[in-house]
């Protein structure tokens, strides 16, 4: 049983319609990255799995229970499935550890001194366990992004959202976030990413699902997509990203 | 143009002499603050001179063809101009106040500023002002707590909450929509007069206290809800997926925020407040005004309420500059650069 499933889930915004009835199958351990022209509909989708977009159509199972339509706890969806913004989203007006401790205390019920204890394993691994009494805004926006993705782990998911986490960054911060991805990837964390960076999406993707038109157009392993594609469109779509120089 | 300010200047000087003529009857402290008047309001003379000066190397720098120079000249006699304008004109003011009070043999300066009889009622008026400040103060505190409690209930999501929701808007229409010296009446005179028990016996203060609450909580409610709305959705977002329920990302993710933001508009909401204990004077609370309206009346002249609006003026600055400090600290703390 794959750890999600997407089944024909349609999702509009007033007239204009994103999502016509898409499928997608995500098992455990798998890094699914989605690509896609602007505005195709990967973040929508991120959004929809994580009960932050309501959909209109088809359903959405995690672990085989559906976890969209009536009757679903989304507060209990999100203590599983967690997500990563392209604009961080942390708290201003706390610290790196309250950020990261939050959701462990006031969800979880964990004790303060357990969650900060376990904050600050998390943030040593990234290498940022001296900046856990500064406030956000005095990090650079790779720092931001590294504690944004250590917030997410602190709930343990099993499954972890990453929408285009590099997309706002300066080119030169765009390494350090992927390295942490990498890792997580090679721990064996289930990740579904939407993301431009093809380079990285073919490095450590188990799997690369290309969205056209609302549905996923093609999909396949990495070296399929990306040296032989079988739809046009994604050779259409692959070709002006390698003449963006992208890939 | 120098010329004229230097007039101007000089039609300021022959004022304050006219001034300095009529107060000669007061004690020698007051002769010497208003020479020392004097000698700086003649200061104006050295930016009125050194226009006049530049202006004329200017013109000189035109008439042997060096532009550059002229240019250079004409923009610093503009500059010395525009000090001779702006510190003319505040002199002019300050002037024009002083001859007021001393207009008509110094009436208006006895009528509002008698020293002996502001001396005299000053602790009376100081002690009744304790109720103005009592009353504010604990009226603050349940306005920040009813407001807010106001603002979420407008905010409640959903069909189901739409009664509340009405309810909380029509709260908000009615009370900000009534003068608050109405519901003061209405509330202080009215609750007693109905018998109601408990509320019967509550002291006529209390009752100002809980008109003066539903008036600014209403104020307060759209400050609050102002705020609230003003956090981007995306923090909302944040806090939603990471398994925070509605009223949790509420209390730890938006008000915080939304507090800080409001707090400015939130004092200038206070400093109304303050004010408006003033009018509990209608249901005849001896508060500081009405104190010294009884003073006034008395000895037919209005210095006492002249220290009531004094008392009121000193009481609201502190709090401006505080609130600007902590905002300062604030932005030092959780931002870059700082």
């Amino acid at each position: 049983m794959p750890l999600l499933e997407v089944k024909e889930v349609a999702k509009r915004f007033g007239p204009h319609q994103v999502l016509e009835g898409l499928n997608l199958e995500v098992e455990e351990h798998q890094v699914v990255c989605l690509i896609g022209a602007s505005g195709c509909g990967k973040s929508t989708l991120l959004r929809c799995i994580n009960g932050l977009e309501e959909i209109q159509a088809g359903e959405i199972r995690l672990q085989g229970d559906r976890v969209t339509g009536p009757g679903v706890d989304l507060n209990a969806l999100r203590r599983d499935v967690g997500i990563v913004f392209q604009s961080f989203n942390l708290f201003p007006h706390m610290t790196v550890m309250e950020n990261v401790t939050l959701a462990p205390i006031r969800v979880l019920g964990m004790a303060r001194a357990e969650a900060e204890e376990r904050a600050l394993a998390l943030l040593k691994r990234i290498g940022l366990e001296q900046k856990a009494m500064e406030y956000p805004d005095r990090l650079s926006g790779g720092q931001q992004q590294r504690v944004a993705i250590t917030r997410a782990l602190a709930m343990e998911p099993m499954l972890l959202l990453l929408d285009e986490i590099t997309s706002a960054l300066d080119p030169e911060l765009v390494s350090e976030v992927l390295s942490i991805v990498r890792d997580l990837a090679k721990e064996g964390m289930t990740m579904l990413l939407a993301t431009h960076e093809m380079g990285f999406a073919r490095e450590v993707a188990s799997k690369v699902c290309f969205l056209s038109g609302g549905v996923v157009h093609e999909e396949g392993p990495p070296d399929q997509i990306f040296g032989n594609p079988a739809k046009e469109r994604t050779r259409a779509f692959l070709k002006r990203i390698i003449e963006a120089g992208r890939l | 143009m120098g010329v004229a300010i230097v007039a101007a200047n000089w039609a300021v000087v022959v004022y304050l002499g006219e001034v300095m003529a009529a107060h000669e009857v007061r004690s020698a402290p007051f002769d010497v603050g208003l020479v020392l008047f004097g000698v700086a309001a003649s200061l104006l003379l050295f930016p009125a001179i050194k226009a006049v000066l530049t202006a004329g190397r200017a013109r000189a720098a035109a008439a042997e063809q060096d532009v550059i120079a002229a240019r250079v000249h004409g923009t610093a006699a503009r500059t010395w101009c525009w000090y001779t304008f702006g510190y003319a004109a505040a002199i002019v003011i300050i002037l024009l106040m002083a001859l007021l009070i001393v207009a008509n043999d110094v009436a208006v300066g006895r009528t509002f500023f008698y020293l002996p009889l502001m001396y005299d009622s000053f602790w009376l008026v100081l002690r009744a002002f304790w109720v103005n400040v009592y009353i504010c103060v604990i009226a603050e505190v349940l306005v920040l707590i009813w407001g807010l409690a106001v603002a979420i209930a407008r905010l409640l999501p959903g069909k189901p909450a739409r009664p509340v929701r009405l309810i909380a808007t029509a709260y908000a229409d009615v009370f900000r929509g009534l003068p608050a010296i109405i519901t003061i009446y209405l509330v202080a005179f009215g609750l007693a007069l109905a018998g109601l028990p408990i509320v019967r016996d509550l002291p006529l203060s209390s009752l100002a206290i809980f008109a003066l609450t539903l008036t600014y909580g209403a104020y307060v409610a759209e400050v609050y809800r102002a705020g609230i709305e003003s956090i981007h959705w995306s923090q909302t977002a944040a806090a939603r997926s990471l398994g925070l329920s509605f009223l949790q990302t509420l209390r730890f993710v938006v008000v915080p925020q939304a507090v800080r933001r409001i707090i400015p508009p939130l004092l200038n909401d206070f400093i109304g407040l303050q004010k408006d204990t003033a009018l509990v004077q209608v249901v005849g609370i001896i508060d500081a005004f009405n104190q010294s309206k009884i003073v006034a009346s008395n000895k037919f002249n209005l210095s006492a309420v002249t220290t009531v609006g004094i008392l009121f003026v000193l009481f609201t600055i502190p709090q401006t500059r505080f609130v600007d400090r902590l905002l300062a600290r604030e932005r030092r703390r959780t931002q870059a650069g700082g």
